[in-house]
């Protein structure tokens, strides 16, 4: 299976199976090492996931991007706040310091409660953690349409504005949740970029939140992202998650998320081809 | 010396809290032992506390616990099984000594074995607090170890790889398409070992029965695991699923496992279970484990140790079980625990020294994750490093990307290279096999077959068909 054109690598023909599959499979190889190209590839998809995680949070860009879309719009200007972590440096060393707010976030929240007419339902939170990428680009149009969802409820809930953090793990949503005396808590967070995945937007549900609560108490949504979980399904599996909590009083494992199980496929029996082979 | 350690240099006294801080402050410097704030507030203490150690009787470690007796089951396990006779060789040394003693010609293979049941594992992550890098891959070299069930693992001048199909929803076309990708590229005699994305009783029946008719439709000699809980592999044992091999991943202190949501006791009655099956045809080691240094600081439940040392104790564990396979996970914790490419290095060859030491057949996860100071040189560095150490068996995945635990490991192509490298060969079972299904031209030079195999030609059009010649 050489290549005519490139005789040193060796093709292989099972790479048309990555039709079933993201992984890797039918690289080729150069001896037994990987063609160039495979290598640029990687190297392309590694370069994007450390960018992902060192290139700071784009302040103004995302409040600009928030004030152009109508629903974030109405929720007020954001408030930028930022975490103990001074850096990312000490961000990816001491997770500790990024679940607390910086004493002048503190006290920005403590005016912010001022101007709040009573407890909000519901405290929105935008926090960069593992991939400002994914914030940059998929936060505010998620949250577009999740606003939009939540105003054709029968009841609307009492928002805040958009509250920015920079260098901010999920917990920060618990003492954000708390000097608000917000009911639930949503943070919209950058995960941890996978490979294929630099943007994937994470956003956890904390009912009641209160700092030092464990992640237990959380419910997760994962991997938003247009070539992930499209922003309305994940909006709609949020305001399941949201209705949920509030009629337990509670979140985390308590809460199932019965919107997203699994069930098991028992047609694909066939689809252990290396068994089967054929078509059945 | 409950009142703590002390040591003299010059006019000046520099002071220890106990046994455990001093290991913790002798410890090279990592993430995690400063996020736990154990870790040595400078070098020169560092170095203080690494010569206190090396001035530390060995004996000592047999009557100051760590971790207190009565409140750890794996402080009991450690110092009930230990071997009076056995430590006899080495029980008038100090820590330093030790060292001394395990470079030197006197510990010949055959000593360090007779040795073995003498030695805790605080013994052996001290000593290793004292030694370079060309020290641990020297040491690991002497250390034999070697299990077997379908197949033999950690013979002298072999490597062996798990192949990791991993899909994100345990899809069984993906899964099967990495599977035949691992094994035309030779990988896969340490085990075919899914983690699944579905982590239930019933999904770990379908992956085992999945994989096993592989195993036995090409009678590959190898064996197969699914890595879910302990318990829900003695469930489908119960309902009568192939169980080759009962995964766990395992922690250093009693409650990092109840974290894990087991005991001793579960291990036993895994173990139990999965060898009644008889499925082993050269051998009966059952069990595989994974181990990762932070895990216990992690769970909260280091007991104030550094996190070295919480591993180290992790392998006593190991040990009691008789495992085919143990492997650290070094990388993917995070870079609170271990933060760049160096302290991953330093770590991953420890573990590998402290596990052969203590008789365990340690392999590694050669892995980082996106968050980490690290990158594809790190990894080559740390598997070139582990090959000449003797590593018993690494990862092989895809092209280094695994698409549902988001982090890279070492790839098929990766251990191809440590092959040609160093001359390592797979078992001798499963290199019989990559010959006679001429998936290996030659196995001596290392050279796959530029044609797809027969055996395999139907499977390249996957599950729906179609023509594989298009």
């Amino acid at each position: 299976m050489t290549d005519p054109d490139t005789p040193a690598v060796v093709r292989n023909p099972w790479r048309r199976l990555r039709q079933y599959t993201d992984a890797r499979i039918g690289l080729g190889r150069a001896g037994v090492s990987l063609p160039t190209s495979e290598l640029l590839d990687f190297q392309l998809a590694h370069a994007r996931a450390r960018d992902s995680v060192h290139s700071p949070l784009d302040v103004p860009a995302l409040t600009q991007a928030l004030a152009n879309t109508p629903k974030a719009a109405a929720l007020g200007p954001p408030l930028c706040l930022h975490s103990q972590a001074p850096d990312r440096k000490a961000y990816l060393q001491r997770p500790d310091w990024g679940r607390q707010l910086s004493e002048q976030s503190v006290a920005e929240l403590g005016n912010l409660r001022k101007t709040l007419s009573k407890p909000p339902h519901l405290a929105i939170v935008i926090a960069d953690g593992l991939s400002s990428r994914a914030v940059q680009q998929n936060a505010t149009g998620f949250l577009e349409i999740f606003l939009n969802d939540l105003g054709a409820q029968a009841q609307t809930p009492y928002l805040t504005p958009p509250l920015l953090v920079e260098q901010g793990r999920v917990a920060i949503g618990d003492p954000i949740g708390q000097l608000l005396g917000a009911c639930q808590v949503i943070v919209l967070i950058g995960e941890r970029p996978g490979l294929s995945s630099p943007d994937s937007l994470g956003i956890y549900l904390t009912h009641a939140p209160e700092p030092g609560l464990p992640d237990s108490r959380r419910n997760c949504l994962s991997n938003i992202r247009p070539a992930g979980l499209s922003f309305g399904l994940a909006s709609q599996r949020l305001l399941y998650l949201i209705r949920e909590a509030e009629r337990l009083k509670t979140s985390g494992v308590a809460l199932k998320d019965r919107s997203n199980e699994v069930e098991l496929d028992e047609s694909d029996q066939n689809r252990n081809f290396l068994v089967q082979g054929k078509r059945q | 010396m409950a009142g703590g350690y002390r040591y003299q240099m010059g006019s000046q006294t520099w002071r220890f809290r106990n046994l455990a801080g001093l290991m913790a402050k002798a410890t090279p410097p990592r993430s995690g032992d400063r996020l736990a704030g154990v870790m040595a507030e400078s070098a020169e203490e560092r170095v203080v506390a690494q010569m206190c150690l090396a001035e530390l009787p060995l004996r000592t470690f047999l009557s100051e616990a760590l971790v207190p007796y009565e409140d750890d089951e794996i402080t009991r396990l450690i110092l009930d099984s230990h071997d009076a006779n056995a430590f006899q060789a080495v029980g008038h040394l100090t820590v330093g000594d030790f060292r001394n003693w395990l470079l030197s010609d006197l510990a010949t293979p055959e000593a360090i074995e007779q040795l073995r049941p003498g030695l805790t594992p605080e013994m052996v992550a001290g000593v290793s607090k004292l030694m370079r890098n060309q020290d641990l891959i020297l040491v690991a070299q002497k250390c034999r170890i070697t299990t077997a069930f379908r197949n033999t693992i950690g013979l002298k001048g072999r490597l062996s790889t798990r192949l990791q199909p991993n899909h994100p929803t345990d899809d069984k076309a993906g899964i099967a398409a990495s599977i035949l990708d691992g094994l035309l590229y030779g990988n896969g005699d340490a085990v075919i070992g899914i983690n699944p994305a579905t982590d239930s009783v019933a999904q770990t029946r379908e992956l085992l029965t999945m994989v096993d008719s592989v195993i036995q439709h090409y009678g590959i000699p190898t064996q197969s695991c699914v890595l879910t809980h302990v318990t829900n592999t003695i469930e489908a044992i119960e309902q009568g699923a192939p169980v080759d091999l009962v995964f766990q991943s395992i922690g250093g202190t009693e409650a990092t496992n109840r974290g894990f949501g087991f005991d001793l006791s579960t291990l036993r009655e895994a173990q139990d279970a999965a060898l009644s099956l008889k499925r082993g045809t050269v051998g009966q080691n059952v069990m595989y484990f994974e181990t990762g240094q932070g895990s216990a600081l992690s769970a909260n439940a280091h007991q104030g140790l550094d996190q070295q040392t919480c591993e180290a104790r992790a392998y006593a564990v190991a040990r009691h079980f008789s495992p085919l396979l143990v492997n650290t996970v070094v990388g993917f914790i995070g870079p609170e625990y271990l933060y760049d490419g160096k302290e991953i290095i330093r770590a991953g060859l420890e573990d590998h020294f402290c596990g052969k030491l203590l008789g365990v057949p340690m392999g590694c996860d050669i892995c980082y994750t996106n968050h980490a100071e690290a990158d594809q040189n790190d990894m080559d560095n740390l598997l070139t490093l582990l090959g000449v150490a003797g590593c018993t068996f690494i990862m092989g995945i895809p092209g280094s990307d695994d698409i549902m635990l988001n982090y890279q490991t070492t790839s098929f192509h990766d251990a191809l290279y440590a092959r040609r490298a160093l001359n390592l060969k797979p078992a001798p079972e499963f290199e019989s096999w990559l010959e006679s299904m001429q998936i290996f031209q030659n196995t001596e030079r290392v050279a796959l077959n530029p044609d797809v195999p027969a055996a395999f030609r139907h499977s390249l059009t996957g599950p729906d068909g179609g023509n594989p010649d298009d």
